[in-house]
């Protein structure tokens, strides 16, 4: 080698410079990723060792017009893992369930969550029972990445009684997470399922806080509170309901578990809804936090089909019922007022192309409109329903609002179904010589025909006969009343129609038997031909018919008389009126 | 011969990065849940006042003695690598590698750390036995073959990490007895056009590159054509080897381009290292308390990884420190290779100061996904007894080349 010290020293300083730039670049490297870049590293490192562990808001609690508790919160638990991976969470709930009873389905539910957020801990057991919970407890250090909290747990202290508007809660579905509305929720997170719970989900949330654990490198839990400052949940503020809770209980106790039917009660005045109930009902308590497929099935298998609610979602023909209708466009269009006759008296059936049969084989005779609502004549509106023809009478059932939803706030309502117009839909649906508008005409006069209303949607157009007019929406919740004009009759012209009304539950009407003392009933029955099955019953009314202050519509599947309906709509409003009149005192 | 001053800087510098890498074996072992690491610190330490006496030891050992025993040193050494791949065994994450050397069970040592020390002084005698440096390929055979030998033993246990070293020195120790720049080029052209090969465009640059050197520098026409026809089979042997790979060697070498291409296995060691790193900002979380490492987020933080422990709790202070430790130990080692007082002994400091060198820059480099991974070492820090011991043989070897150099005991001129 050639070792001649100028040779040296011209390495060494070949070899310091290189020296020195190498190390030059390794420092400024350094320095890049620690002072240039701390701060994203810092973010990564701090999102490495706390896993957020969501702490559930209590929703807020709903209460009934008198304070009474509809839905509140009781504590409950809460199992959750940490994991790093699916099969680690597979492997550590089978060791639990050494311990505590877990089966497939949850562990493969328990997997779904994780997938869908694995930083989060991935809820094992939604709603763990006490004792199952102190068994984990005691196990705890064996379980470190386990984690346990009280969340609070949706409870209807009424449960049966209420099952028909307040809904359930439940974790949020993957369906429901892909919904742009939901965007601001996260898997594994209890959201309103059905009736208010999930009109108003957005009142009753709640905010939800976050806890933080410090994880290591394997999603162990290494410390638990203290890692960081938590956020405290926020409660939502309680909702107020205008259901009268004794009202609804008493409608509950009055259509027992053997009836199929539906009862709502709305405060003609502002459209609060006072009572609403689908019989046969069903515990909403064992809905929250998952449905047990045993109840499922059980429910979906009753033939009485008790998760199809009568009040909102069932559509029968109105029947008589609708025969206020069909008045009430008569005499806005000048037609026919309450003293008129028809030319042909009743004698137990209308010829017009076809024999059209009076429900009275016997025949009313020649009577008057008022006397034909109370005896629900059927010849009298064939004759009305000729008068008023088919146009005028589509027409006029679209300005009663007979095709649209009622506005309940609830969800899954039903729109009614009533023809759109009077030509292109009959000719879609029969053929444009596949019909005759005068037998259309005479069928729908008396409710039948292409006519299917929901209770609730008849309770809103007799807000407006038991008022001037104007049909109130049903509100179970106080939202803005609002009250739409839908008929334009005179005073003297409504004052009529509810005195032929009172005449129904009356010694001459329909509804006799469903007579109360002291309070004159106003109203009509209904009993809607369902063949081969029994006629379906029907009454809608209001009392007192003076002046009308609450409005009461029942519809009984396979009731077969109109008058079933009656006697418990009259108890109803009997029991409101009762409760809200003082009573007289005189002071003399 | 005379009793001379010791080298004293480079003891205490060697000293300095000792308690340093002490200190942070110690650090690595405290996490939240404790392991075994936690008293590895005590081991260290123990390894430590052990391989200092052996430095001592080797400091009294007279360079003629080194020259003396240097042949029988290296046979010892090619013996023990290959006993090494007949019965040896793997350790920790290297455990289906056979990098350690076995009797009955219990693990002796590493045979390749010795290899390092032993294939410095072979190569060392015979470069300096030659009066003028190679100056064509056909003249380097011989230091060739001597770190050829253990070089392809060791790649066959596998250990890539001492293989690169061997490289380095292998280069570092050419250039050191003279040997020119473009020649080196020349050497080290067919691992230039492997790289390259897997862009066409890139190789073709690289390819007419070549041709010019070898048309200036002319080199005898026959190696001349040998190496061009090198490099051709290189660039076009390279797609198929890369075809030959397991899909998990793939992967390694593309995490090193990219790690969050699989952030959660290949790519993890790196990016929890460079996150615990960066987390440290200027001063670091404080000795100890580092988040990463106290909830082992970080990999191997007691050996490969010790560094990504020094940037985190220490930031960049810590680490600057660190590094300027091992330059002024370089620097040291650059002033005892030119002031030793024969070509031999020069060429084992400049030797021994390559091999540290190599294991820095890749070790601290990896930790910032500056280097692929390979799992060599960081010298005075990362946890080992054999690897601590040879470290301070070397130290023991420089001193003593100090001792017998020009200047010595001048601490005036450091």
């Amino acid at each position: 080698m050639s070792y001649h010290p100028n040779d040296v020293s011209r390495r060494a300083t070949v070899a310091r410079v290189l020296l020195g730039v190498g190390f030059l670049a390794l420092t400024s490297a350094f320095f890049r990723a620690q002072v240039m870049r701390n701060k994203e590293y810092l973010a990564q490192a701090e999102q490495n060792r706390f896993r957020e562990v969501p702490l559930a808001a209590p929703r807020g609690i709903i209460y009934d017009r008198n304070g009474r508790i509809i839905a509140e919160n009781l504590p409950g638990y809460a199992v959750s893992l940490l994991s790093p991976s699916a099969d680690s969470l597979r492997s550590a709930m089978r060791r639990l369930s050494n311990i505590i009873p877990i089966t497939d389905d949850q562990v493969e539910a328990a997997v779904r969550r994780w997938r869908k957020n694995p930083t989060r801990p991935a809820v094992i057991l939604p709603d763990a029972p006490f004792d199952v919970v102190a068994v984990l407890e005691e196990r705890r250090v064996e379980n470190p990445s386990l984690i346990i909290q009280s969340t609070p747990k949706r409870y209807y202290p009424d449960g049966p009684a209420v099952a028909s508007f307040v809904g359930y809660t439940g974790e949020v579905t993957e369906r429901e997470l892909a919904d742009t509305t939901h965007s601001d929720y996260k898997p594994g997170q209890q959201i309103g399922k059905g009736g208010l719970e999930r009109s108003y989900e957005k009142e009753l949330r709640g905010r939800e806080g976050v806890r933080y654990v410090e994880v290591d490198a394997r999603g162990r839990v290494v410390r638990d509170a203290g890692a960081r400052a938590e956020q405290a949940p926020v409660a939502a503020e309680p909702l107020k309901t205008n259901i009268d809770m004794d009202l609804q209980l008493y409608v509950m106790s009055l259509l027992g578990d053997s009836l199929r039917a539906g009862v709502v009660a709305i405060d003609p005045n502002d459209g609060a809804v006072l009572a609403l109930h689908s019989a046969p009902t069903f515990d909403p308590n064992r809905f929250v936090g998952g449905i047990p497929a045993d109840y499922w099935r059980e429910l979906n298998s009753d033939p009485r089909r008790p998760l199809y609610n009568k009040v909102i979602q069932g559509r029968y023909p109105p029947a008589s019922t609708w025969k206020l209708a069909t008045s009430a466009m008569a005499m806005e269009a000048g037609l026919v007022q309450l003293d008129d006759h028809m030319p042909v008296p009743c004698t137990g059936g209308y010829r017009y192309g076809r024999y059209f049969k009076c429900w009275n084989k016997k025949g009313h005779g020649d009577i008057n409109l008022r006397q034909a609502i109370e005896q629900s004549c059927d010849v009298y509106f064939y004759q009305v329903g000729l008068k008023l023809g088919l146009s005028r009478m589509v027409a006029g059932g679209l300005k009663l609002k007979m095709r649209e939803r009622s506005g309940v706030d609830l969800p899954n309502e039903t729109q009614p179904q009533f023809p759109p117009d009077a030509q292109n839909y009959f000719n879609e649906r029969y053929g444009a010589r596949g019909w005759v508008p005068g037998s259309v005409s005479l069928n729908l006069s008396i409710g039948q025909g292409e006519n299917a209303q929901t209770l609730i949607n008849m309770a809103r157009f007799y807000t407006a006969l038991a008022t001037d007019g104007r049909a109130a929406r049903p509100e179970i919740v106080s939202r803005k009343p609002e009250r739409v004009q839908i008929m334009n009759l005179t005073e003297a012209q409504m004052v009529g129609l509810r005195l032929a009304m009172a005449g129904v539950v009356s010694s001459r009407g329909t509804a006799n038997s469903a007579r109360v003392e002291g309070i004159t009933v106003a109203g009509k029955t209904g009993t809607a031909q369902n063949p081969p099955n029994p006629d379906h019953a029907w009454f809608m009314g209001f009392a007192p018919a003076e002046k009308p202050r609450i409005v009461v519509g029942v519809f009984v599947e396979y009731g077969e008389h109109g008058y079933v309906a009656a006697r418990i709509a009259t108890k109803v409003m009997a029991r409101y009126l009762k409760a809200t009149t003082a009573p007289l005192v005189t002071t003399e | 011969m005379t009793r001379r001053i010791p080298d004293i800087p480079l003891v205490l510098i060697a000293f300095a990065l000792s308690v340093f890498g002490i200190s942070m074996v110690y650090s690595a072992g405290q996490t939240d849940t404790m392991t075994f690491i936690a008293n590895l610190w005590k081991t260290q330490s123990v390894w430590f006042v052990v391989a200092m006496c052996a430095a001592f030891a080797a400091s009294r050992a007279s360079v003629r003695f080194l020259d003396w025993v240097t042949p029988f040193a290296y046979v010892l050494t090619l013996v023990m690598l290959l006993l090494t791949l007949a019965i040896g065994g793997g350790a920790g994450t290297a455990a289906s590698s056979k990098s350690w050397l076995m009797i009955a069970g219990v693990r002796i040592g590493q045979p390749a750390e010795l290899a390092k020390l032993t294939v410095v002084l072979m190569l060392a005698r015979v470069l300096a036995n030659r009066r003028e440096p190679p100056e064509s390929l056909l003249e380097l055979w011989h230091p060739a073959l001597v770190v050829g030998i253990p070089w392809v033993l060791i790649m066959l246990q596998p250990d890539l990490g001492t293989g690169i070293v061997f490289i380095g020195i292998f280069f570092a120790m050419l250039f050191w007895s003279g040997v020119n720049g473009r020649l080196l080029l020349l050497i080290a052209s067919p691992a230039i056009s492997l790289v390259l090969a897997f862009s066409t465009r890139l190789w073709g640059a690289w390819f007419l590159a070549l041709l010019l050197l070898v048309w200036f520098y002319r080199p005898y026409l026959l190696e001349g054509i040998v190496l061009v026809c090198i490099n051709v089979v290189t660039g076009v042997v390279a797609p198929i080897l890369w075809e030959k790979l397991a899909p998990y060697q793939q992967k390694r070498l593309l995490v090193f381009l990219d790690p969050s291409i699989d952030a959660k296995a290949s790519g993890y060691h790196v990016i929890q290292s460079q996150v615990a790193i960066g987390s440290g900002g200027w001063f670091g979380k404080g000795f100890t308390l580092g988040t990463q490492k106290r909830l082992n987020f970080v990999p191997e933080q007691q050996t490969d990884f010790i560094f990504a422990v020094v940037g985190e709790e220490l930031g960049f202070i810590g680490v600057t420190l660190a590094l300027t430790l091992f330059l002024a130990l370089f620097m040291r080692a650059i002033r005892i290779s030119s002031r030793a007082n024969d070509p031999y002994a020069s060429l084992i400091a400049f030797g021994l100061l390559a091999s540290w060198l190599v294991h820095v820059i890749e070790n601290v480099g990896m930790t910032l996904n500056l280097m692929p991974i390979t799992g060599i070492p960081l010298p005075f820090f990362s946890y080992g007894g054999s690897f601590m011991l040879a470290s301070w043989l070397s130290v023991g070897v420089l001193m003593r080349i100090s001792q017998e150099g020009r200047g010595r005991g001048d601490l005036a001129a450091i």
